[in-house]
């Protein structure tokens, strides 16, 4: 590509960008949820540097109410709440977005060659799709992750190839429907072959709906990794979300009324990021589909 | 021959009950290969920990690993799976590793009633209060009502449900003390002896109540917000304006014309939701020591007793399939276009 051809492509990109965060900006959801990402990937990058980790127990300091030192207080060994809190915040991000993205990248591949190919290749994914559909997934996750030594990537994939099925068809769907038109119709009698169609004609009209697919799988992971961290069926770090409220459940909420902090902070921290995505994938909504907008 | 055969795949029930089977015997088969052929197997695992707890010698621990997962260890791989199969064709899905010598289907019997009673109860309860919602906001829309409620639904459907339960138990049962904690976990009061009492019943209901809110709690948003599209959609549609032209009663058309076509592709989300909240039931489960199939799934995971893990797992993806196909079936009965395949 010559520089002159790169740098109008890049300018089109650019200002589809900055549009697209305009109209995010212009609704109120989506800019609420938007800000609320960016303090979270605030302290997934820059928090273990700005409140470094400190495991050490301290036992003169248990269950300290919050001060200017430790703005969310202590836990059960008289550690900083707050640190644990945003050191987490990588680890839980990480894994959905891998396990998103896995889900969404092969939603999108099942979904546009099954319906753009039809007849028996159709049927076939399809099924499998079907199936799969219909095996509760957490309960498989949590078998599966009590029968093999899971790593966060491992388990990050597993649950993204586990989850691509609803997506699939919806978006299988939506390429029957884009399928008749003229578009499409014009750029097969031109015979512009398979590949060309589907990801130059038809995968820019499914974007908007790719978009907010990925943030609902984002929402959808989430729930999954720190509940079966949660219930400690995934080989676990000491700072991770699920980890505080399984410790602070079982050895401290139910026996200590001073805890009640030690568990409230990670479920905010959770409930913050859910609310975010969703938020923000509602502003995605808006900005992708005008007819939504009054 | 292939005719009658092309004719039958091409029945719309005969198709839903092939895929009953077909997923059943998947997970079956996953099953097996995965606790027989993985490095480390649990048969493997616990012949060692056998030697090693008990002191047995390995021919001894074997033949009790054998008597437990009911396979024969020294036969070829596929004549086991065949075995395994046909026991489970028997309903013998093995012995209980921890609880020694209890099988695994009777335990299943016995925890899994209270799934099925507290989860369809939530799950009926939360669809009908999100349809009545979501009609409301629909008719209402852009009102103060509507703006809230949206909003709420929004945030509820976004919490994940075993926060809400830990929320539930914090608050209510220890931080305010204002549900007795004895009562919000378990199933029921151990001293109550079960049976048709009156008592019996009411403490069955006191011990259900919190498990159940916190079900519902973060079911009903889904719905109402679908619920409210869907009306929103129908209440576009010509038959509504036409209605509406021949002068039919206002509740007529609310009921019979707009609630019942938007209530149709709700039929649909309720059996994947149905899945959906029993695999949460054993997140839910274990919060409030509620002891139905997640409960007995999660203290067979944590125990490492793998013949009821695999147990428990096929029953709960038999009980989702089932539920899915009923519903597919009855969707069938409702709406034509699904039968043909429209």
């Amino acid at each position: 590509m010559t520089k002159e051809k790169y740098l109008v492509k890049w300018r089109g990109t650019a200002s589809k960008t900055i549009g697209l965060l305009k109209t995010i900006y212009a609704s109120k959801h989506g800019t609420v949820g938007f800000l609320i990402l960016l303090i979270y990937l605030f302290m997934a990058f820059f928090g273990s540097s700005i409140r470094p980790l400190d495991t050490t127990p301290k036992p003169g300091q248990m269950y300290l109410p919050p001060s200017i030192k430790y703005p969310l207080g202590t836990d059960n060994q008289g550690r900083d709440t707050l640190s644990f809190i945003v050191n987490g915040t990588f680890d839980v991000l990480y894994i959905s977005l891998v396990a998103s993205m896995v889900s969404v990248i092969l939603a999108v591949l099942v979904g546009s060659v099954s319906g753009f190919k039809g007849g028996t290749v159709d049927s076939i994914l399809m099924y499998i799709s079907d199936i799969i559909l219909n095996i509760p997934q957490f309960p498989l996750m949590a078998v599966l992750s009590g029968l093999m030594r899971l790593t966060d990537v491992s388990l990050a994939m597993l649950m993204g190839v586990l989850s691509w099925p609803s997506l699939a068809k919806a978006i299988r769907s939506q390429v029957l429907s884009l399928k008749e038109r003229d578009f499409i119709e014009a750029a097969r009698l031109l015979d512009l072959g398979t590949r060309h169609i589907v990801f130059t004609e038809l995968m820019p009209n499914l974007m908007p709906y790719i978009a907010v697919s990925f943030a609902l799988a984002m929402t959808y992971s989430i729930y999954n990794y720190v509940g079966l961290v949660f219930l400690g069926f995934v080989p676990f770090r000491a700072y991770n979300w699920g980890v505080m409220i399984n410790h602070a459940w079982v050895l401290g909420a139910i026996y200590n009324r001073d805890s009640i902090l030690w568990i409230l902070s990670p479920i905010i921290a959770i409930v913050g990021l859910e609310v975010g995505v969703i938020m923000f994938s509602r502003g995605l909504e808006l900005a992708f589909n005008p007819r939504l907008r009054k | 021959m292939s005719e009658t055969l092309i004719r039958l795949y091409r029945n719309f029930f005969f198709r839903k009950i092939l895929r009953v089977a077909v997923t059943v015997f998947i997970v079956s088969t996953l099953t097996f290969f995965i606790v027989r052929l993985m490095p480390g197997n649990p048969i493997d695992i616990y012949i060692s920990s056998l030697m090693s707890t008990q002191g047995m010698s390995y021919q001894e621990a074997r033949q009790m690993a054998l008597a437990m997962f009911s396979i024969d260890l020294d036969a070829p791989l596929h004549l086991q799976y065949i075995q395994y199969l046909s026991n489970l064709i028997r309903g013998d899905l093995g012995v209980s590793i921890t609880s020694t010598g209890t099988p695994v289907a009777k335990m299943i019997a016995e925890f899994l009633p209270w799934t099925l009673f507290s989860v369809s109860l939530s799950l009926f309860a939360s669809f009908g209060i999100g349809v009545a919602l979501g009609m409301v906001m629909a008719y209402r829309r852009g009102g103060i009502f509507d703006t809230i409620l949206t909003g709420i639904c929004t945030i509820m459907s976004a919490i994940p449900n075993y926060i809400v339960g830990i929320l539930v138990i914090v608050f209510i049962g220890i931080q305010w003390n204002l549900y007795p904690l004895e009562t919000m976990r378990g199933t029921y009061t151990s001293t109550i002896t079960p049976g048709f009492t009156i008592e019996f019943i009411v403490d069955v209901f006191k011990h259900v109540l919190w498990p159940f809110i916190t079900y519902v709690v973060c079911t009903f948003g889904g719905w109402a917000l679908s619920m409210r599209a869907n009306t929103i959609s129908t209440l576009g549609e010509d038959y509504i304006t036409v209605a509406k032209a021949k002068g039919l009663k206002e509740s007529r058309i609310t009921f019979s014309y707009v609630g019942r076509n938007a209530i149709l592709p709700l039929f649909t989300s309720l059996t994947i939701s149905f899945g959906f909240i029993f695999g949460g039931s054993l997140l839910i489960e274990n919060i409030f020591v509620y002891k139905g199939i997640g409960w007995l799934l999660w203290s067979a995971i944590n125990e490492r007793d793998y013949p009821t893990m695999q147990g428990v797992f096929l029953i709960m993806t038999t009980a989702v399939v089932l539920s899915v196909t009923i519903a597919d079936v009855l969707y069938g009965l409702i709406d034509p276009r699904v039968r043909r395949g429209e």
